[in-house]
């Protein structure tokens, strides 16, 4: 069996960033992820991101990527495996890998976890037509492989990704009459949902889609409002003439594999499901497992970098290896985490990481 | 109201814009009207007119003195938020963020959109200015009758 020092599965924006921190520490990193190319969301975000300067602010997610991956792509310690799946995760830290039809195991002495997340899907009558898509698959199909997904959609979903995703099919001359969102008010940020607004974009509050119309495919979509008990109510159904409906109602952490190797999980609805239980390193309750990004909990993609990079300083510092300025660079980070959960947008992640302390 | 359409109310956008005797030179408006965690336009100002303290989630705060016009900010801004309205005798000079293809031929008549996706006015595309730097977010600069000053945002896209 082969052996590595350090493991990272998923090579997204949490995965790259602790990549780079433990081959600037000396370790030697395998990078694992099961997509073709590496950057997870980072590959399909064609708009800015915000933050500051350290959040890489202003710059757009495929821009980062390159940044962050053609930091690390030719380090000689660096072991990249693309196109591989991680299939298990069992004791002493070893990792059931495919790819193709080729089975292999590696041996780490750390791994982490940065698996990221998956899309939440929502039940209404016909949502299994074909025509009916979550939103990171759409932006997928757009902008990693420049396929149009239909002419016209209704957007299900009010949070970023929702009205990112909606501003992204426009750019891609599609167009998008409604937003429906079964919330009082916008999740996103607001700016986004100007941005779709001015140009057309219907914005309805608690409104959420009751079908999907069309016999092989969608031709449209019922949409209804939705009382204070989130039920629809009889009697408000409209027809919107659409040939894709887009599902932007949020994602879960992809824990799968911290709870076949026995880590704590608990499930957190605020970070958008089951949570590994994490102590101040990121550290799973497996010794040497750690965890960061969206399988720690739903946030936005500067706060995964951030994370990856916390994770990945961690990790060095537990092999033994002694970094300059450790301390002082993991006070910034801490810092600069809880400055991007600090405003109105990173309540409900502050109230999920206060609920998951309360139960440690 | 911004929180259930994304239209501002008119309170919100006219306490965005100076005097419009100060418009006479070309001024930054923001319109960014809810904390969040972010700060390009301030760090990314050559004149310091725009601040954010430490806390980068506080709303930015204009200094119309400072402000040029220059439009950094305007492309910079990853909300696309910002735009530069200049009053010159009956009309209107406004720059824009734009992000969409094709890129309008200077000199062409475009409709002109309100914050709800109206078309308002017709106006006549003066510049279009892009550069690496500028990391595909287009400058467009646009000629419109005064009367709309503050109700223009964007114009209308068409593709090809």
């Amino acid at each position: 069996m082969k052996h590595v020092e350090v493991l990272i599965i998923g090579a997204g924006p949490a995965g790259l960033s602790a990549a780079d921190v433990l081959l600037e520490a000396g370790a030697e990193v395998a990078l694992i992820d099961r997509s073709d190319r590496p950057g997870g969301q980072l590959t399909k975000q064609t708009h800015m991101f915000f933050g500051s300067q350290e959040h890489y602010a202003s710059k757009r997610g495929i821009e980062i990527l390159h940044v962050l991956y053609d930091k690390i792509k030719d380090h000689p310690r660096l072991h990249m495996f693309s196109e591989t799946t991680v299939a298990g995760l069992y004791p002493d830290r070893v990792v059931a890998c495919v790819s193709g039809q080729r089975y292999f195991t590696i041996q780490a002495d750390i791994i982490i976890v940065a698996t990221g997340a998956s899309e939440k899907s929502l039940p209404f009558e016909n949502n299994d037509l074909p025509g009916v898509y979550a939103a990171g698959a759409v932006q997928t199909l757009m902008n990693v492989y420049g396929v149009k997904p239909g002419d016209k959609v209704l957007m299900v979903g009010s949070g970023n990704i929702g009205l990112i995703v909606a501003y992204q099919l426009m750019q891609a001359g599609v167009k998008v009459p409604v937003l429906v969102e079964a919330a009082k008010t916008i999740s996103g940020y607001h700016v986004h949902a100007s941005k779709i607004r001015r140009l057309g974009v219907d914005i309805r509050m608690r409104t959420s889609i009751k079908r999907a119309l069309g016999t092989d495919h969608v031709e449209g979509a019922q949409i209804w409002q939705l009382d204070a008990r989130w039920q629809g109510i009889a009697g408000t159904e409209e027809t919107i003439e659409v040939d894709t409906i887009c599902l932007a109602v949020g994602l879960s952490p992809l824990t799968e594999l911290l709870q076949q190797l026995g880590a704590e999980v608990i499930y957190i609805n605020e970070l958008g499901g089951h949570v590994p239980r994490l102590n101040e390193k990121f550290e799973t309750t497996v010794e040497g497992v750690y965890a960061c990004g969206d399988v720690a909990g739903i946030e936005e993609a500067s706060s995964a970098m951030i994370a990856g990079k916390i994770a990945g300083l961690e990790a060095a510092l537990k092999q033994g290896y002694a970094l300059e300025d450790a301390q002082a660079r993991q006070a910034a980070l801490h810092t600069s985490l809880k400055t991007l959960r600090s405003g109105p947008h990173g309540e409900k992640i502050r109230k999920g990481h206060a609920r998951l302390g309360a139960r440690t | 109201m911004i929180e259930k359409t994304g239209v501002p109310t008119r309170q919100d956008v006219l306490e965005q814009f100076p005097e419009r005797i100060v418009l006479v030179k070309p001024k930054a408006i923001i319109e960014c009207y809810k904390e969040i965690p972010c700060n390009p336009c301030s760090t990314s100002c050559p004149f310091d007119a725009i601040h954010i303290p430490e806390d980068i989630n506080i709303r930015p705060v204009i200094d119309f003195d400072a402000c040029t016009g220059c439009g950094i900010c305007v492309y910079q801004c990853p909300g696309l938020a910002i735009t530069v309205m200049q009053v010159k005798a009956d009309k209107v000079i406004m720059k824009i963020p734009y992000e969409f293809t094709p890129l309008p031929q200077v000199g062409a008549q475009r409709n002109v959109l309100d914050r709800t996706g109206s078309v308002i006015t017709k106006g006549t595309i003066l510049k279009v200015q892009t550069s690496p730097v500028q990391e595909k977010t287009a400058l467009i600069h646009i000629e419109i009758d005064s009367a709309f000053l503050y109700d223009a945002i964007t114009i209308e896209v068409t593709h090809g």
